[in-house]
């Protein structure tokens, strides 16, 4: 192609593709981006600026781009905010510009350049003040559809990310000739390395660098470490963030760079590395110089204009010029001219240097001025003497020196130090522990010092001399800073953020004297390229400002990520449906088979209820549930309840320890109720504790409390008694639990069980090891949660399918019916049992009536704070309410006041804990919390919940609404 | 973070569940005259230290042993974790 530099190393002319930007189609070649190959086809204009909607063009060549962030859309679903400069082409790319409307050539509020005196620093903050009612409704719309970058799509983004785990003895961040040097010899001494770069491909600055006499040995040296068994290589993988005792996140693009989606691959991997040390070997970018119109398409830092023209061969028959403040601009002039480019200036600000006689070289000189409507055409030079002068150039490649990037090393507080001899900022003495800079990071600024850098860390790491001589040579930059051109005109400092000098200047004079509030008011440094190129920029304009040096007007600290991540990648597969893990109860599928509607209770899907055809709607199932159950028999799985194997010869001690009430004389065979309270006196759980021999308890616990009661329980075996002689293990997965509980519950637990369960042989609170008549081992209870005659069962899990299939098919005749956690809820709250809106981590043992049982003749969790003054002054006592009319409606959270009584927080005497609608009583029924329960007692109340705009008469009544005496389930 | 578990070696802090102040590893007896002070202080009282910590993880993901840490609450520096049963019989 005519367009390209035939000896550019970075594309691969026998493999043409196409792309579409904006609409149109063009030519590119494999190895581009989109930066390189939009340059390549004349499209300088690439986007509008984030305020003033300016023209802007590529500016970089790396993830620092501010300016050419475009819209990438791949089968139907946009992606906004990708950076072309990263953008890697391949056939039928398609991209869009954004922040331009109608069209990128002629965007309607580009009238905000026109304005730009009055949108300065602080504009927000002082116009949009007043009338405050107006900020939501009228500032706020109008200002995020005039700035902003582009849009998100709103549905769901249909790509797959995945996570990854790695861990290695050396992590080395950054494939340029430091990261290659280190991670080579590192491996070569018995390393494990795993080496990680944004880009494509190795080399770092070297690839656009590298003279043709080095080519081969470069490709050697990367080939060396890509086929090295000790190193794994990982490309397009960039390194975001930094965390204590050695762990990184990374995220690894897999597939954005590929015409056909492989298969199941992800788009993004997001890895936690965990390493012993990490070699930051990051680089250096090249800084700008803040000087009027410095943001016209066109110009660019000089690496990136160097990378451009001789790497990518993107900027034939284009003239060039530079602008420096070291010597490296000669090298990159020179080497511009050697492949036939047009170099009309080589702008040097430094005083007392002679010019070279082979360039158009202005010492002494500056860049004033640029020209060009959508993209640089000439540039103003400034001679010492003051004469202006205007050369032409399509392209200015900036450099005022270099910024280490360091940010890698600033994410766990350390921040960086102002260097007087490279003045960039380097990373902190003080690093964190694991990690050691190399390279350009350290502010080595010449391929022979990169290296040598390299090697003395791994003499420094690993006590091995290593010696391999390559080709460089020593390069100082004999360089003599320069941050900004003061000639009138805006001299932009963030291009991201559209924050010039002369905003500094304002923010100043208004008092923002810290760099902290300087970037708050300003907006420096805080787009989406987080400072990358403004931060040192804007801190020299503000050091100028105060009379300051740069080293005391300090930095702000770089913080995670250093590139944005997307909230994809961060997610991986925990989204959706799979956001947290799926607890499935052993009669799942029996359950989904009978039509069953399901809950989510903590992780577990538990069945809500089990319709059938004849029933009305989901009340009337429940109805028949709980109906069944008070008449006949139902059966429900309970497997979900935590149970707690605790064994030992000091088990019966450890309980008395951990229950509120005493479990040193519970019979073996025996069940008996638990209380646990907090050490505060707070009730923590409830539950059971069955003694299936001297030294053998089974616990169980609330199904949302089950790894909590777990884990204290463990906390007091091994941290309060680690005397005691018992052992703790969570049985809950291992047995299928079921609850057979009515009237007729004795008749089906005998057709399956091998012993006597006759009231008598195994009376109300009895348990036993057991068989069924098959022979399957089993544990059976005589508990109820109900109220009704009842029995808990307990077979292996991987049984418990089969089991409730088989007790629903044999109690056929006597009615069983399976029930749900809806009955389950409606049973509990007739027979006025606690659970978890009542157990809601404010109730003592008192106001759930149950004062009585906490043992004050033992030592146990919770007792002492338990008889607190402060419970007795607020004692609400759990009781029933029901309402007056029985039609009338009743939700929990309602509060309680007296009748005739205003409805105010002083008057409130309580709230509603749980309601049901209640078969058995005809009407809906509530659990509640009450002052002065006892005088209350068949009272009437109102229950008022404004937000359910409810406010309804209630009857105070027992919170045992069926069988108070207990005598159904001791029949 | 990383934490050494002192079995099972360095574990992530995700493993872990963080409980505080190991000074909970001190309960008073409940049952003297003045077990309602020393109750109270026990429940409630911590000290927020700025630098070294002794504090409680439990390893919930990994072998359910409470581990004592001392961590530097300044620099998260991690010095020493041990197995809060004395005796390393936790489980």
């Amino acid at each position: 192609m005519a367009n390209r530099w035939e000896n550019a190393r970075g594309i691969d002319i026998k493999r043409p593709l196409r792309f579409r930007f904006d609409g149109k189609s063009y030519p590119a070649f494999q190895g581009d981006t989109l930066a390189s190959a939009l340059l390549a086809n004349g499209v300088k204009l690439v986007a509008r600026s984030f305020k003033y909607h300016r023209p802007r063009g590529v500016y970089s060549d790396g993830s620092d781009e501010p300016n050419a962030l475009v819209t990438v859309i791949r089968e139907g679903h946009p992606e906004p905010n990708t950076r072309a400069t990263e953008i890697e082409i391949f056939d039928g790319l398609e991209a869009w510009p954004q922040n331009a409307w109608p069209s990128l050539r002629f965007d309607f509020l580009a009238i905000n350049n026109h304005l730009s005196r009055f949108l300065t620093a602080g504009f927000y903050y002082k116009t949009f003040m007043w009338p405050a009612r107006f900020w939501e409704s009228v500032y706020e719309p109008l200002i995020r559809r005039a700035a902003g970058l582009g849009r998100l799509s709103t549905k769901p983004d249909p790509s797959v990310y995945d996570k990854g785990y790695l861990h290695a003895d050396f992590l080395v961040v950054g494939g340029g000739i430091a990261g290659l040097g280190s991670a080579l010899k590192l491996a070569d001494n018995g390393q494990q390395v795993v080496l990680m770069d944004e880009r494509p491909d190795f080399g770092g600055q070297l690839r656009s660098e590298a003279e043709p006499s080095d080519f081969a040995w470069l490709e050697s040296l990367i080939k060396r470490v890509e086929e090295h068994p000790g190193i794994h290589c990982m490309n397009r993988t960039t390194v975001f963030g930094s965390y204590d005792h050695g762990v990184y996140a990374a995220v690894s693009r897999n597939t954005e760079h590929v015409e056909s989606l492989p298969g199941e691959l992800p788009k993004q991997t997001l890895w936690t590395v965990s390493v012993g040390r990490t070699v930051i070997a990051t680089g250096a970018l090249t800084r700008g110089i803040a000087f009027p119109n410095n943001d016209r398409p066109g110009v660019m830092t000089m690496s990136a204009l160097e990378a451009y023209a001789l790497y990518f061969g993107s900027l034939q028959k284009q003239s060039i010029a530079l602008f420096v403040t070291h010597d490296d601009g000669l090298r990159v002039a020179r080497r511009l001219i050697a492949a036939g480019h047009h170099v009309t200036a080589v702008v040097d600000s430094r005083q007392a240097v002679d010019s070279v006689a082979d360039l158009p070289h202005f010492v002494s000189s500056v860049v004033t001025n640029t020209a060009g409507v959508t993209g640089l055409k000439r540039i103003q030079i400034r001679a010492q003497s003051g004469s202006l002068r205007w050369v032409e150039a399509d392209f200015l490649g900036v450099s005022g020196g270099f910024n280490p990037t360091v940010q890698l090393t600033c994410h766990q507080g350390a921040k960086p130090l102002w260097d007087d001899d490279t003045f960039g900022f380097h990373a902190s003495k003080s690093l964190p522990r694991d990690q050691v800079v190399v390279g350009a990071a350290d502010g080595h600024c010449d391929t022979l010092n990169c290296w040598q850098s390299a090697m003395s860390m791994v003499f420094k790491e690993t006590g091995q001399l290593v010696d391999e001589i390559i080709p460089g040579v020593s390069r100082p930059l004999n360089l003599q800073p320069l941050y900004q051109v003061d000639a009138g005109g805006p001299a932009f400092v963030d291009l991201q953020n559209d924050v010039t000098s002369k905003d500094i200047v304002l923010s100043h004079q208004e008092g923002m004297i810290s760099v902290e509030h300087l970037k708050r008011y300003t907006t420096l440094g805080m787009a989406t390229d987080q400072g990358k190129h403004s931060n040192v920029l804007g801190l020299s304009v503000m050091a100028g400002l105060t009379g300051q040096t740069i080293a005391e007007t300090g930095t702000t600290l770089a913080r995670p990520p250093y590139t944005a991540v997307s909230i994809g990648a961060l997610a991986g597969r925990f989204r959706g449906a799979d956001f947290k893990p799926r607890r499935l109860t052993p009669t799942h599928h029996v359950a989904t088979r009978l039509g069953a509607r399901f809950v989510e209770v903590g992780n577990w899907l538990r069945a809500q209820w089990f319709p059938r055809a004849d029933d009305m709607d989901w009340q009337d199932t429940v109805n028949r549930e709980v109906t069944t159950v008070r008449r006949a028999v139902g059966i429900c799985d309970v497997t979900t309840l935590g149970k707690i194997d605790v064994q030992g010869s000091d088990a019966a001690e450890f309980l008395n320890f951990v229950y509120a009430n005493g479990f040193l004389k519970l019979s073996v065979g025996k069940v008996r109720y638990g209380l646990m309270l907090r050490e505060d006196g707070i009730a923590m759980d409830d539950g059971t504790a069955a003694r299936f021999s001297e030294n053998h308890f089974v616990v169980t616990t609330t199904t949302a409390n089950a790894v909590a009661v777990y884990r204290h329980m463990e906390f007091v075996r091994q941290c309060l008694k680690p005397q005691l002689d018992v052992h703790l293990i969570s049985t809950t997965e291992a047995w299928a639990q079921f609850a057979v509980a009515g009237p007729l519950s004795r008749d089906l637990i005998a057709r399956v069980v091998d012993i006597d369960v006759s009231n008598q042989e195994f009376p109300f609170m009895a348990c036993a090891e057991i068989q069924l008549k098959n022979g399957l081992r089993a544990r059976l209870f005589r508990i109820s949660f109900s109220g009704e005659l009842a029995y808990e069962i307990a077979v292996p899990t991987r049984f418990g399918h089969d089991f409730f299939e088989y007790l629903l098919k044999i109690g056929e005749d006597l009615g069983v019916t399976p029930y749900g956690t809806e009955a389950l809820g409606v049973l509990r709250i007739e027979k006025g049992h606690a659970a978890g809106a009542e157990l809601n981590g404010q109730t003592s043992a008192g106001n759930l009536g149950l004062g009585g049982m906490v043992s004050q003749t033992k030592d146990s969790i919770g007792r002492v704070l338990a008889n607190r003054e402060h419970f007795a002054d607020d004692a609400t006592q759990l009781i029933g309410l029901r309402p007056v009319v029985p039609e009338a409606n009743l939700v929990g959270g309602a509060h309680l006041v007296e009748l005739g009584k205003e409805l105010v927080a002083a008057n409130d005497i309580g709230y509603v804990t749980s309601v049901a609608y209640s078969p058995h009583i005809g009407s809906m029924i509530a659990l509640a919390y009450l002052q002065n329960a006892d005088d209350l007692l068949g009272e009437r109340i109102r229950a008022v919940s404004l937000l359910d705009g409810l406010d309804v008469e209630v009857e105070v009544v027992s919170a045992h609404f069926v069988d108070p005496k207990g005598e159904r389930v001791r029949a | 973070m990383r934490i050494p578990h002192p079995t099972l070696g360095l574990r992530d802090q995700s493993e872990f569940v963080y409980l505080g102040d190991a000074s909970l590893l001190h309960r008073p007896d409940g049952m003297t005259e003045d077990a309602l002070s020393l109750l109270v202080a026990y429940a409630y009282e911590r000290v927020n230290p700025r630098g070294v910590h002794r504090e409680l993880w439990f390893h919930e993901q990994g072998d359910r042993s409470w581990l004592v840490v001392t961590r530097n609450t300044l620099t998260h520096e991690v010095m020493a974790a041990e197995f809060a049963a004395k005796d390393g019989d936790y489980g």
